[in-house]
């Protein structure tokens, strides 16, 4: 810890010091047993408003959907994020933003590929991330290029430096939009990257290894993809993985060249925190692995709080927060369509 | 006219490098000096302390507002950071006793020399013990408010990092204890 990041402190640590209130609101082991003792989504209601969650289904009509309870969640989330960020001074104010910038690309491509089915906008605008927000989405239904895309709607939002790398793509189709989304987020990924470096100090030190294990995510996922895929061609599949994390540059030259899933198995054998993503379940169970990460990810930032005086924590709660999200809707869901059986496999927190 | 030059400017830079422009100051001066710095830089080491303490203290009090009064002792630790400072400036000026001494000037140079020393000393140890009792006090803000068994605890390393500044205080007093600048006037 540098003694002159107390300086920083100065700006910064009113808010951490919020954030770490909300995190004690993060639910428990004891609020998921109450959780999975339910019988109905209204006992959950119940169970949630003693947490702090408190009354944030208050006035939802009586049969409750899932959806609805992970929409409202989200909103708290989103919420709580606003309230640190308005409050926020430089460099903490950027950091936040590249936060939600991530959003802001899933947020594009799910404009675009709703557009491309003819969907209505102003209904697809409903079903985009809060925290992905910008002025010009709904000119988005316009877009039929990427030229247009970068010209119309990009240029005025954060992501504009990010579109170079993608506009040689010429019409937009589902293949384009994967390759667009992926080029996007390389490109987040990596100016991510050197911007919490550029910090320094604590921040880099949570941050790096956070955003090495999402890059190296991506990276095996985008194989992983891949497989059985004739379009995307083994050059054009190295070009999307980040040039961060701990598999670049070695693991991604191997990973470009990988056929089948053993060999990425066998590729990432040597590397000792991705070992035992492939030996839970079977190499067959896509959704294991997908757990693994979840789980590996949970962990990592879980980590940022065990740390003072940076960055981290911000990211770490709102990436802790979704997934607590993804547990309260696995546990509805299971309950509504009477599942009960397969109500552990969500990923505890704390 | 160059050997003038040369030879004024070898001069000079032996005045300044070699020291003896330390002994053109007067005694009085140093000890000023000294008792300036040594609050000057606890109150910088107290008051870094409490900004780093209250800005934690302030946003864990919004979640959890019990921790509110317990935490102010905190404070108070960096607070008496800057008690030191003013402990040996009061010291310090008591041992000014008047016009230069004239019938023995190596005690007055002596005198001054150990005042500054004493409150460079202090000085220097107050500011990072302020700071660490401040990066103390705000940790112990925040795990006092996600636990409050921790608070005590904490408070036990608050009091080690205070101590930091007593040590210098002790040396402090110990070093201008022995020494009186000017004559006495009565």
């Amino acid at each position: 810890m540098g003694f002159f990041s107390t300086r920083k402190h100065g700006n910064d640590g009113y808010l951490e010091g919020l954030l770490r209130g909300f995190r004690k609101g993060i639910l428990t082991a004891a609020d998921y047993a109450n959780l999975r003792q339910c019988d109905n989504l209204e006992d959950m209601k119940l169970h949630l408003s003693q947490t702090d969650y408190g009354d944030f289904l208050a006035g939802e009509p009586s049969p409750l959907h899932t959806t609805t309870i992970a929409e409202k969640a989200t909103q708290k989330l989103v919420n709580e994020f606003m309230h640190i960020r308005n409050q926020a001074v430089e460099p903490l104010a950027t950091f936040m933003d590249y936060i939600c910038y991530g959003y802001m690309i899933d947020n594009v491509v799910l404009l675009i590929t709703g557009t491309l089915h003819e969907r209505d906008v102003s209904e697809l605008v409903d079903k985009c991330h809060p925290l992905g927000m910008f002025k010009s989405m709904a000119t988005l239904s316009v877009v039929h290029n990427v030229a247009d895309l970068y010209n119309m709607v990009l240029i005025d939002t954060p992501l504009a430096p990010y579109v170079q790398e993608c506009l040689s793509e010429d019409d937009l189709d589902e293949m384009n939009i994967e390759i667009i989304r992926n080029t996007l987020y390389k490109a987040y990924l990596e100016d991510f990257y050197h911007y919490v470096n550029e910090l320094g100090g604590q921040t880099s030190l949570i941050m790096n290894d956070i955003l090495k294990f999402e890059a190296d995510r991506r990276s095996i996922n985008i194989t992983i993809n891949s497989f059985g895929s004739t379009e995307l061609t083994k050059d054009d599949r190295e070009k999307l993985y980040p040039a961060i994390g701990l598999l670049y540059p070695e693991g991604t030259a191997k990973l470009s060249k990988a056929e089948d899933v053993d060999t990425v198995r066998s590729i990432l054998e040597v590397y000792s925190s991705y070992k035992s993503f492939f030996s839970e379940g079977g190499v067959s169970a896509e959704t294991s692995l997908e757990d693994s990460f979840f789980k590996h990810e949970v962990q990592l930032n879980r980590m940022a709080f065990e740390d003072q005086f940076g960055y981290g924590v911000f990211y770490a709660y709102v990436k802790l927060r979704e997934q607590e999200i993804r547990n309260i809707v696995w546990i509805a869901e299971c309950i509504s369509q009477n599942m009960k059986q397969k109500i552990d496999q969500f990923i505890p927190i704390f | 006219m160059d050997q003038a030059l040369t030879s004024s400017s070898a001069e000079a830079a032996n005045y300044f490098f070699g020291g003896f422009f330390i002994a053109t100051v007067a005694p009085s001066t140093w000890a000023a000096i000294g008792c300036g710095l040594s609050i000057a830089l606890s109150v910088v080491g107290s008051a870094w302390g409490i900004w780093v303490t209250a800005s934690s203290l302030m946003g864990a009090a919004v979640g959890e507002p019990r921790i509110r009064s317990k935490n102010i002792i905190s404070i108070i630790f960096c607070e008496a950071v800057a008690i030191y400072g003013i402990i040996l400036a009061i010291i310090l000026k008591g041992r000014m006793e008047g016009p230069p001494n004239i019938r023995d000037p190596a005690g007055d140079y002596m005198a001054g020399y150990l005042m500054f020393a004493s409150g460079i000393t202090v000085g220097f140890c107050n500011v990072f013990s302020g700071v660490s009792v401040g990066i103390a006090g705000s940790g112990c803000a925040l795990a006092d408010a996600q636990n409050p068994v921790l608070f005590v605890k904490m408070l036990i390393i608050e009091i080690f990092a205070g101590a930091l500044g007593l040590y210098g205080v002790i040396v402090g007093i110990l070093m201008s204890s022995s020494v009186t600048l000017g004559a006495k006037v009565h």
